[in-house]
């Protein structure tokens, strides 16, 4: 019995004693840690900021540490989407010169690359003697999706905000919402890194694509799954506009709310009800029945006179 | 094959000596194989192994490696899953309908219809996996699964149909594993073993024949409105879209009318491929090349009915896109292939056929060959021009996005494919007889528990 105490004794000790020689080693550890630290050369360069307690004080800019801030988007919330809005744009033909710059903007901000376009500028003519014109089509987030109803996994869904996104941790990749689509809005990742542009950190959105990975920012994109315009709503999120409205020169495309009644291009802004009544708005394939969320503004009064695109785009794969 | 009173006529002797005459003929193959048998295993093997080489390069680079690209999406791998769940319609067809309406000259043919059936309807379930994009992912089909959608409606009756079919061929089935059971004392252990469990105990009395005839009355009934949706099912997938071309009320029936000819096809050859190979002459006679060939015409000229709703009511008004689409069919870049596999493949079979002299067995065959590759071109008829003429127009693509020929990837799983139903085909009738002898036998008055019990039967 008493050999048994001792025992048992010595070796709590040793326990103990292996504890605290651990935690001064990791301790010693984090010090010289620190002191490392703190031998890093200043650069020099200084950034004003506020502390939590409303201090100013100046930081050199190598002593900073950068951290994302905590806005991920969970799966539920992607799935239900931004309570009170009801996403919409408006496309002015009138204003499109086949720039181009709304294939590239979304490309640069979704790190895509050609030949994968999530917005494609088309040339129409609907009749053989009626004028050519240039058309902007990006998905159409329609309000009778036919591709969110045939799904079999619910892999693509329509939100309460209008907006019909993808979960690319779910498709299973039969691609009947690509044959069920009738505008061709979606597109396939056929292989890995499938037409994966550069991780654009020069970008001003670079963070918010890439530190906060969630079913809206549309990074997703795992090979074997389908992918397509996502109305950028991470964007919407932070009350920005998607990359394509941004990027075009002339200010074709318009975003706003339905509800607020409202759509921008960055400089213009109009009513959206004024707009597509004043303008004769319409939407693409109107007898399909699909009840698309982007409307169209008919070519008339041009800004800029029709020319044929000279250039092959996406001659190769 | 001897009519009833013939065979009462016999003496007992003689009555058998016919039974077991029938029961050497039709276990003959069961116990020899010849080099040309073994050779046409080997080859079949092999297709598969290059098939699945193409498969595993698939799975690593994805889906890249086929010919397939946005607008083309569904490609070779679609169109052949619809040939597979075609083809495997027949077993109804043969063994349900015929059986219903009380014609007896299919009985010997049966058991060729159900193994086509159950071994197309096998690969159809694989080939749709293999067209997936993550087949890692198909169990989210039950973890995720939305009845609302037409491929989980197409999981549901695909399997369900597959059970059912397996029944269908098991359950007439038994007394003939007994019987190899008993006489195939030559084999392997494990084969003997595999026959005594799959034979349940078959002793052939009274009750066991009353259980087992109930049985298959009743799979009779269900599997043909099983059948039916299946196909109807496989139509609607392309229905329930909004493209031209797929955008028709007439799909279903359509479906189901060409899924009934290229079957019966199939049968035929496959009659004729074991007629030759096992020595059935006695058996898969000429009358039922005969009977097989006029069923051949009147599912053709069904089939015929609907290629007329489906491609000249549209073309009398050639509205937009689907003018386009029909123009292209008719008179363009896929005139050569529409026009072959119509004439060919529905036209000149209904046509020739009208004659006798084409209905004996090697012209009926060479004709239902036809019938059967035409409906696998039909298929990618059915599939890709649609998709490459979609209502928006295809512009700033690469230029082999917007055209589709299939990869060797691709050919060589759809190969793979076509061999494995050919292989479960053979292999099966390797183990298990492929004529029914009780259903035949029965058809000549022959009480069935004299059939499976020689000793009683020789008292």
């Amino acid at each position: 019995m008493e050999k048994e105490k001792t025992d048992g004794s010595a070796r709590r000790k040793f326990l103990k004693f292996g504890l605290l020689a651990g935690g001064a080693t990791l301790a010693g550890l984090g010090i010289q840690q620190q002191l490392h630290a703190d031998t890093i050369p200043p650069s020099g360069k200084k950034i004003k900021l506020m502390t939590a307690d409303g201090k100013l004080v100046e930081v050199d800019t190598n002593h900073m540490h950068h951290h994302v801030a905590e806005n991920a988007i969970s799966n539920l919330q992607a799935r239900q989407g931004i309570e009170g809005k009801k996403f919409v744009m408006v496309i002015d033909l009138a204003r499109c010169a086949n720039a181009r710059n709304c294939v590239e903007g979304c490309q640069k901000m979704h790190h895509k690359k050609s030949p994968v376009e999530w917005i494609k500028v088309n040339k129409m003519q609907d009749a053989r003697d009626s004028a050519p014109y240039w058309m902007a089509q990006p998905c159409f987030h329609c309000d009778n999706p036919p591709c969110t109803k045939v799904c079999p996994v619910d892999a693509t869904f329509k939100r309460n905000d209008g907006v019909v996104l993808i979960d690319n941790e779910r498709c299973i990749g039969c691609r009947f919402c690509m044959a069920a689509c009738p505008y061709n809005a979606r597109v396939f990742n056929w292989g890995a890194n499938w037409g994966k542009g550069e991780d654009s950190t020069a970008s001003p959105n670079a963070c918010v694509t890439t530190c906060n990975d969630s079913i809206e920012t549309s990074l997703q994109d795992k090979m074997g799954t389908v992918s397509k315009c996502d109305f950028c709503v991470d964007m919407a999120r932070q009350s920005k506009l998607p990359d394509c409205v941004t990027s075009c020169p002339n200010g074709t495309l318009f975003f706003g709310d339905a509800n607020e009644d409202v759509v921008t291009n960055g400089e213009d802004t109009f009513r959206l009800s004024e707009l597509i009544r004043d303008r004769a708005g319409y939407r693409y394939l109107e007898e399909l029945g699909t009840e698309p969320r982007v409307y169209y503004l008919p070519a008339v009064e041009r800004q800029f006179p029709f020319e044929e695109d000279k250039e092959i785009h996406n001659p190769k794969e | 094959m001897i009519h009833q009173a013939e065979y009462h006529s016999l003496t007992e002797e003689e009555q058998r000596q016919h039974r077991r005459e029938i029961r050497d003929v039709v276990l003959r193959p069961l116990r020899h194989t010849g080099l040309l048998g073994k050779l046409w295993i080997a080859g079949l093997i092999i297709v598969i192994l290059i098939g699945c080489y193409a498969y595993y390069l698939q799975l690593r680079y994805g889906l890249k490696v086929t010919a397939m690209r946005d607008y083309a999406s569904w490609g070779l791998y679609i169109s052949n899953f619809v040939f597979f769940v075609a083809i495997s319609l027949v077993g109804a067809l043969i063994s349900s309908v015929l059986r219903l309406t009380n014609f007896d000259w299919y009985r010997p043919i049966t058991r060729i219809a159900e193994i086509i059936a159950v071994s197309a309807i096998i690969f159809a379930g694989l080939i749709i996996i293999i067209d997936m994009g993550r087949p890692d992912r198909v169990l989210n089909l039950f973890t995720h699964g939305r009845i609302q959608s037409p491929i989980v409606w197409d999981v549901i009756v695909v399997s369900t149909y597959l059970v059912t079919s397996v029944l269908f061929l098991y359950m007439p089935l038994l007394p003939g594993i007994a019987l190899c059971r008993d006489q195939l004392t030559e084999k392997p252990k494990w084969q003997r073993w595999i026959y005594k469990v799959l034979a349940l105990g078959w002793k052939g009395n009274h009750g066991q024949w009353k259980i087992m005839k109930r049985s298959i009355a009743i799979i009779c009934i269900l599997i043909i409105p099983l059948a039916i949706s299946i196909h109807t099912v496989t139509a609607w997938l392309f229905a329930t879209t909004l493209r031209p071309g797929w955008d028709s009320t007439n799909f279903g029936p359509y479906f189901v009318a060409g899924a009934f000819q290229a079957g019966t096809a199939c049968v035929i050859i496959a009659m004729y491929a074991f007629r030759k190979a096992y020595g059935l002459q006695k058996y898969l006679t000429e009358v039922h090349f005969n009977q097989m060939g006029k069923l051949l015409v009147f599912l053709c000229l069904i089939y015929a009915y609907f290629n007329l709703n489906e491609y000249l009511v549209p073309a009398y008004k050639m509205r937009g896109a689907e003018g386009k689409l029909l123009n292209d069919l008719f008179t363009g870049h896929y005139a050569p292939l529409y026009w072959s596999v119509q004439v060919f493949g529905m036209a000149l079979p209904a046509l020739l056929l009208l004659w006798k002299k084409a209905r004996r067995p090697l012209p009926l065959a060479i004709i239902a060959l036809f019938v059967v590759v035409a409906a696998w071109f039909k298929r990618f008829l059915i599939v890709t021009p649609i998709m490459l003429h979609p209502y928006t127009t295809i512009q700033n693509v690469p230029p082999n996005w917007a055209v589709y020929f299939p990869s060797w990837v691709e050919l060589a799983i759809v190969a793979a494919s076509l061999a494995g139903v050919l292989l479960i085909i053979t292999v099966f009738s390797k183990f298990f007889p492929i004529i029914s002898i009780w259903e035949t036998l029965e058809n000549e008055g022959i009480e069935l528990e004299e059939l499976d019990n020689p000793t009683k039967a020789a008292s």
